[in-house]
């Protein structure tokens, strides 16, 4: 891959190595897979998005990345509601490769229970529960 | 053979003429065959085909000579990789070697020649055959009926599936859930989604196999089968099976054995005696039909007693009179899963196998397979210069069954070369890789299965190429991440062939020569995305 292994400090993080960007109002996070995520899927050639107003639920998939090793789900680190997905993700899947916390991020959600990111991983527990 | 000289030597001549497809050789009006002048009547168009049916336009097919369609199709042979030419350890495909003899059974006017729509009565040899065939896959699974129309692996696992629903329905039972776990074949979970259930996936324990605690927890009155392979993904014989399949039966489901590794076993263990309801076959694995082309297939399916009232038609009896037929439908059947009664060449093939070898010989050949697999793994642990066992150790266990997994996790961050590197540059060695890659959860892994028709050679050879391998990496590692070298066509842009691959030829219709009418020319480039 492009891009070196990093785990930013500003994020939560979920054991299946999904990581949660959340609003200073606590009311919104932006969501997507983490490097490690990225790195074990090799190059990703499909993104399914899930739909705008969708419900999605803390430790259940709300989305589907394909790479070319394989298809797998991607599971919500935390429950709301979608309000807003990267189109462009669908279009050029490739930069949740090259860029997991930036430019490809996910979706962005109305969280129903903002008290959930009590169980999330900081970056430093999730870099060691990823060993080695 | 060595990759360092082909860095810098001149291309094979295979690479030069790579992108040439049979519609860019030949030249307009030339021909392979030309039929005899007409000596009856011509009779006028309409009266033979109504002109709506006929074509205004010629259709785009390739004009070439005899010499130009050999060429063509024995080069694109050599391109390919095939067991004919090398070594071909894929794991869990078992690419044995596929006697020739079972061609010339099948290619017997007797079985080449017979039509599906043949009457039974004047096809008792042939019914005969399957009826002996369906008899011998009883035995070796330990079930008793045996339905041998499925025409694959995968479409044997959807049968089986759905006997699974159709039982339970029986029953007035709605049971949602099929339990598969993280080792398995990706068929098993795709199958269930087809057959419209639900898949639940259960952890695997530090042994390699499944994980009692996280069965018993997810097993409930909503699970409707378990599917398992045993030996598994891993290699690994799972020798909690009989509690497994108390687990699974004391909550209702059913066990279904996917028949992918049954070459580990053969008249060693038998599924049907593990608590095994529902077992499908491969012949092209375990019993010797060829693999690819994409078919014909095969994939049997052996049943217990209880699931039996739900298979498709097609079991071929024996009358009191000895004669033999194709069964009727029971009431119960979940009906046809294709057009006639499976791929008829591929169970003359397997039937071979199953006469030559007899039942000591497929004990045989299971316990060799072991062995060479055992042998290969030895090999490559022992090998100390380098140490291969630091760079690829076993994922899982000591020994193994007919396959071993090793996680090429140290050799990536020791070498910062990936398990698809060694695996392309095993390809400049003269051998197909390992499976890479699966199962998923053994990080960066590679999956081998030597099979029992390879020599002590073959798996010196290998296990010296992977060591040679590591060494190289350990002074060079650009040397795997550019590989292969000695191939027609060297790494492929895997992301672009999954996201756009060409799938079909646009052939461009040519100009024919002055007098012959239509000539159309359109030209569509690239292919269509999926």
């Amino acid at each position: 891959m492009t891009v070196e292994a990093s785990y930013p400090e500003d994020l939560l993080y979920h054991p299946e190595h999904d990581w949660a960007r959340i609003d200073a109002g606590l009311e919104e996070a932006t969501l997507g897979i983490t490097w490690y995520a990225q790195d074990a899927l090799g190059e990703v050639v499909f993104f399914e998005l899930p739909a705008v107003g969708s419900a999605v639920r803390k430790d259940e998939p709300y989305a589907e990345v394909e790479s070319v090793k394989a298809v797998s789900d991607v599971i919500a680190p935390l429950s709301g509601e979608i309000i807003e997905v990267n189109g462009s993700v669908e279009q050029d899947p490739h930069v949740i490769n090259t860029d997991p916390y930036g430019e490809g991020w996910l979706v962005r959600v109305r969280l129903s229970d903002p008290g959930e990111r009590e169980a999330l991983m900081d970056a430093g527990a999730y870099v060691a529960s990823l060993g080695s | 053979m060595s990759a360092v000289s082909t860095l810098t030597g001149s291309q094979p001549p295979l690479q030069r003429e790579r992108a040439v497809t049979i519609f860019q050789k030949g030249a307009p009006g030339r021909r392979a065959f030309r039929s005899p002048e007409l000596d009856v009547p011509a009779g006028e168009g309409d009266e033979l085909l109504p002109s709506r049916l006929r074509r205004s336009k010629p259709p785009a097919l390739p004009e070439v000579s005899e010499p130009e369609i050999v060429r063509h199709y024995v080069g694109l042979s050599k391109r390919n990789f095939d067991l004919d030419s090398g070594f071909y350890p894929l794991g869990s495909c078992t690419m044995k070697h596929n006697p020739r003899l079972h061609e010339r059974a099948a290619a017997l006017p007797g079985h080449a020649r017979l039509h599906p729509l043949q009457d039974a009565e004047r096809a008792q040899g042939a019914l005969e055959l399957m009826f002996n065939l369906q008899r011998a896959l009883a035995e070796i699974s330990g079930l008793e009926h045996v339905c041998l129309a499925p025409s694959a692996g995968s479409h044997g696992e959807l049968a089986g599936v759905l006997l699974t629903r159709a039982y339970h329905e029986s029953r007035d039972e709605v049971r949602r859930k099929v339990l598969t776990p993280d080792t398995a074949h990706g068929t098993n979970p795709a199958t269930v989604t087809m057959a419209g259930l639900e898949v639940v996936k259960l952890a695997t324990n530090d042994a390699g196999g499944v994980d009692l605690d996280d069965l018993r927890e997810k097993a409930d009155s909503d699970v409707a089968c378990l599917m398992l392979t045993n030996p598994n993904t891993l290699g690994l014989f799972d020798p909690n099976i009989e509690e497994i399949a108390q687990i699974v039966h004391g909550v209702g489901a059913t066990l279904y054995y996917d028949g992918a590794n049954l070459n580990a076993v053969m008249g060693l263990s038998r599924p049907g005696d593990m608590g095994f309801d529902i077992v499908h076959f491969n012949l092209h694995k375990s019993f010797t039909q060829p693999h690819g082309g994409g078919g014909p297939g095969a994939g049997p399916i052996a049943v217990s007693e209880r699931i039996a009232p739900f298979l498709p038609p097609g079991q071929v009896v024996r009358g009191e009179d000895g004669t033999f037929a194709f069964a009727p439908a029971a009431p119960s059947s979940i009906g046809r899963l294709r057009g006639f009664n499976g791929n008829y060449g591929c169970f003359v093939r397997a039937y071979a196998y199953i006469c030559s070898l007899g039942g000591d010989g497929l004990r045989d050949a299971s316990e060799t397979a072991v062995l060479n697999a055992n042998y290969l793994l030895a090999r490559l642990q022992q090998t100390v210069e380098p140490d291969v066992r630091s760079y690829l150790p076993l994922a899982y266990g000591q020994l193994c069954m007919h396959e071993f997994v090793l996680s090429g996790g140290p050799m990536r961050r020791a070498l910062a070369i990936k398990t698809v590197d060694l695996a392309k540059r095993l390809l400049d060695f003269g051998f197909h890789p390992p499976t890479v890659y699966f199962p998923l959860l053994v990080e960066e892994a590679l999956m081998v299965e030597p099979t029992e028709t390879e020599t002590k050679e073959t798996l010196d050879a290998f296990a010296d190429a992977v060591a040679a391998i590591i060494a190289e990496a350990l002074k060079d590692p650009q040397i795997a991440r550019d590989a292969p070298y000695s191939t027609p066509v060297r790494r492929l842009d895997e992301v672009a062939a999954a996201k756009r691959p060409v799938v079909r030829e646009r052939p461009v219709v040519r100009e024919r020569p002055a007098g012959n009418g239509h000539a159309a020319g359109h030209k569509h480039p690239g292919g269509h995305r999926r």
